[in-house]
């Protein structure tokens, strides 16, 4: 097989047309269903909160939502179940804040081996450092532009 | 003996005497349940870690085929081995306890047909008596080293292949009554690159190296398809096997009733892993339990044994570079054939 009778080129395009597809209408579904339904279980837990104390401010309330959210996330994903609704949810399970939670617990419970410090501390944002890293710049230039338009 | 710059003719018969292989439990569930004496009941192997898991199964085997053949630690002058950890840790590790002369080599999977490769060079040559070949891997582990942590929880693309958790030993050497499979030509592949980047399809990213290796060997030696029973390959997995098999018919052979992807064959019973097994232990599981079998009984008379790998790394990929492949080659003779 020498390179001048096959290049890459057309390697590249024979591959990509004999690749199998994702079935993009199956996985969009899943998406929608799982991460509904992850949705309306912050709702619930949300309207509970507001039913049990009344007199609890609105920021509040949400962010405890949010707290059991996340706790939820790790939890399951420490009794190795968010992985398995993963695989068929995508980015239904990945978006919601259940799954930024998902992805600080199991690099931390994969790198448990490795101690403490080297372990769980130095590699528990190697998912989800890229996220926080550019929620932060975002936010200083949004925050920037809303100072020179909005000051 | 050199035939050609790829391929060369062992002269003396070296053979492989005894084979032994652990598998994992998914892989236990699968097609070649059978064929498999040992197998994990538990991924990790009552260790702490997946790596030290990984290393102990290669113990498991390395004691399992001395103590099969019945020699000591002492009678074997060569051990070769490699895996796909970094620095070879497994293979490393796992010898230390034995004290054999060592060599570490890597291929990524195929590091097994390397292994058998170079062993029976050596023993051929008369350079060695008794080598002993052995390669692993680990889902758990490979995982971690080449995607993501476990517990993430991610889709996995239709191209993805899943690494076989098992680790497989041989030894090669002379026997005085000639029963036993030896090898007779072995084909040295070059790495080919056609510039395949995404690393969840290595199937694509293997094939023609894998396809230039085995047309080398026809072309060398002057054999024909109709002088082999089975063409092996190590991990091509479904998609590369169609590949390979579209390649090679380019060139003037039609290998698709005559094909065998290890890869490919050992999670038939598992479609949501997609394009089957990979790892260096898919090749080494299957050889050992299966077609060493097959070959010992006479069903097969002779084999192209062709391991595949795919030489990326993590850092390479984020780097952009592409996924370069390598493919060996030993074709196994029945003892009669």
């Amino acid at each position: 097989m020498q390179r001048q009778n096959f290049d890459n080129k057309a390697y590249k395009e024979y591959v990509h047309n004999i690749m199998p597809r994702t079935n993009h209408l199956k996985t969009l579904i899943m998406a929608f269903v799982v991460g509904g339904i992850i949705c309306i279980i912050g709702q619930i837990i949300h309207d509970v909160i507001r039913a049990l104390f009344p007199y609890l401010e609105r920021d509040a309330v949400n962010s405890y939502v949010t707290l059991i959210m996340i706790f939820l996330g790790s939890f399951l994903t420490a009794i190795g179940v968010y992985d398995d609704i993963g695989k068929f949810a995508g980015a239904g399970s990945i978006v919601p804040i259940t799954g930024f939670a998902n992805s600080v617990t199991s690099p931390a419970i994969e790198y448990k081996s490795e101690g403490v410090i080297y372990g769980i501390e130095s590699k528990m944002f190697v998912v989800a450092g890229p996220i926080i890293v550019t929620g932060i710049v975002c936010s200083v230039i949004v925050g920037i532009i809303y100072l020179i338009i909005g000051g | 003996m050199r035939i050609g710059r790829h391929t060369f003719e062992y002269q003396n018969r070296p053979e492989v005497i005894e084979t032994s292989a652990i598998a994992g439990p998914q892989e236990m569930d699968g097609p070649f349940k059978n064929y498999f004496k040992y197998y994990l009941t538990d991924d990790t192997f009552g260790q702490d870690t997946f790596e030290k898991a990984e290393r102990e199964m290669m113990v498991f085997v390395i004691k399992n085929v001395l103590e099969k053949s019945k020699l000591n630690s002492a009678d074997v002058d060569v051990f070769i081995g490699g895996d796909l950890l970094n620095q070879i840790i497994s293979t490393s590790y796992a010898i230390r306890q034995f004290s054999i002369p060592y060599l570490g080599i890597y291929s990524a999977c195929a590091t097994y047909v390397e292994a058998m490769l170079i062993a029976a060079a050596m023993v051929d040559s008369g350079f060695r008596k008794n080598a002993i070949c052995c390669t692993s891997s680990h889902f758990s582990s490979a995982e971690r080293q080449y995607r993501f942590p476990l517990e993430l929880g991610t889709m996995r693309t239709p191209g993805s292949q899943w690494t076989v958790s098992g680790s497989g030993a041989c030894l090669i050497s002379k026997s005085k009554e000639k029963k036993y499979p030896y090898l007779k030509y072995a084909t040295i592949g070059r790495v080919v690159d056609y510039g395949i980047e995404d690393t969840n399809n290595m199937g694509a990213a293997m094939a023609p190296a894998c396809a230039d290796t085995i047309y080398h060997h026809f072309k060398e030696t002057g054999l024909t398809l109709s002088d082999y029973d089975k063409i092996v390959t190590g991990d091509l997995g479904i998609l590369g096997s169609n590949i390979l098999i579209d390649l090679l018919a380019e060139k003037g052979y039609d290998i698709g009733g005559m094909h065998m992807d290890c890869g490919a064959e050992i999670y038939t019973h598992k479609p949501r892993l997609h394009q089957g097994g990979s790892g260096a232990a898919a090749s080494a599981l299957v050889f050992n339990c299966f077609l060493f079998d097959k070959l010992l009984k006479g069903e097969y008379r002779r084999i192209l044994f062709v391991a595949t790998g795919a030489l990326l790394s993590p850092t390479a990929t984020f780097q952009g570079d592409s996924i370069p492949g390598i493919a060996h080659s030993v074709a196994i003779h029945a003892p009669n054939y």
